[in-house]
């Protein structure tokens, strides 16, 4: 870890939320590469608990990232994974929606929309899948993910019990 | 425009606030449905018409579609200022919640019952995610052209494992050209 370059985590980390058209999972692959596969920061399982951890707590989803940035370094490293979540959002919410208001029905703004919306559910298609990939380990992982999907599309039943579920199972030794 | 105008309550910074706090708090496992319900139903700042607006124009932006929603919310009823505070009311508590729960992890996250639980836990987020994609990809149209970009989309980065930057920055103009030609 004291190879750790927060510098240059801020700027990639910024550079990809600005590129998180459709919510932050499109990005999800772009984070686990840098943090994993490029830099060695943290572990593949290290990379899922901490996600995890942070898909328990309230507020967006995405706020693994700040706590990725805390386990790398502490306030500093929280500062630097954070802040690059909320500058293009603001700057570009501000920019758009000052225009939208003014223009609501501009064709320009429906054809982003409509074509930008497919590669934005195969981005977050394949962050699913890579998620799947990286968590699971045997059957009994696979089968509680297919079990999440399976309810969560057929009932509204708040998913903080499924998490439970997922741990008691997970307590049990079969994961 | 005057029609929004005329229909737009008095909010004040604080009440931005206090209304993200708690729209922040209460979501566990996806922020959407609370955002609608405290300010469609409790607090009645936007009609159920502008929220669609407001929420695809987040989705349409970069970042969390939620917190887009948040600036776009707050700066709408309290301009910069009030962008500041429904931000601040919406990722200040998480923020927190989640480095307390970093410290837990840094202390006990080796204990084997932590990350036997862990790792149950992890599996069903994966499944959140999963039911998500499949929930939003009824809203695709049933032609051949969309469902190819995402299956590029997808193959591009979750099957041969390449930079995101790239993979769209070689479809994006393709799809959003078709989709512009499409229109009459």
């Amino acid at each position: 870890m004291d190879t750790l370059d927060l510098g240059g985590l801020f700027l990639h980390f910024l550079l990809l939320w600005f590129l998180a058209i459709g919510g932050p999972s499109t990005i999800f692959p772009g984070i686990h590469r840098y943090v994993v596969d490029v830099h060695h920061l943290l572990t593949n399982a290290q990379f899922a608990e901490l996600y995890t951890l942070a898909q328990v707590a309230p507020g967006p989803n995405a706020m693994y990232v700040t706590l990725i940035g805390w386990h790398l370094a502490g306030w500093k490293g929280v500062i630097a994974t954070t802040i690059p979540l909320l500058v293009p959002a603001a700057t570009l919410t501000l920019l758009v929606g000052h225009l939208n208001e003014r223009y609501p029905n501009a064709p320009t703004g429906r054809a982003l929309r409509r074509g930008l919306m497919p590669i934005t559910l195969g981005l977050v298609f394949a962050s699913a899948t890579i998620l799947m990939r990286t968590v699971n380990h045997n059957a009994y992982g696979y089968l509680i993910t297919f079990v999440t999907v399976a309810v969560v599309l057929r009932k509204p039943w708040n998913p903080l019990w499924l998490f439970a579920g997922g741990a008691l199972v997970g307590l049990a030794g079969l994961v | 425009m005057k029609q929004t105008e005329s229909h737009k309550p008095k909010v004040s910074r604080l009440e931005l606030f206090l209304a993200f706090s708690r729209i922040s708090l209460s979501s566990f496992g996806g922020a959407i449905f609370w955002a609608r319900r405290e300010l469609v139903e409790r607090q009645r700042w936007l009609t159920e018409r502008e929220f669609v607006d407001v929420f695809t124009l987040g989705q349409l932006l970069p970042g969390p579609n939620v917190l887009n929603l948040t600036v776009i919310v707050g700066h709408r009823f309290g301009g910069w200022t009030g962008a500041v505070a429904a931000v601040a009311g919406f990722l200040g508590w998480p923020c927190l919640v989640v480095i307390g729960m970093g410290m837990l992890y840094q202390r006990y996250g080796a204990l084997p019952q932590a990350q036997h639980a862990l790792a149950g836990m992890s599996s069903v987020a994966a499944g959140l995610l999963l039911a998500t994609v499949i929930k939003l990809a009824t809203v695709l149209p049933r032609h051949w052209r969309p469902w190819l970009f995402g299956l590029l989309a997808f193959a591009g980065v979750g099957v041969m494992g390449w930079p995101l930057f790239w993979v769209i920055g070689a479809l994006a103009p393709w799809a959003i050209f078709a989709a512009w030609k499409e229109q009459d």
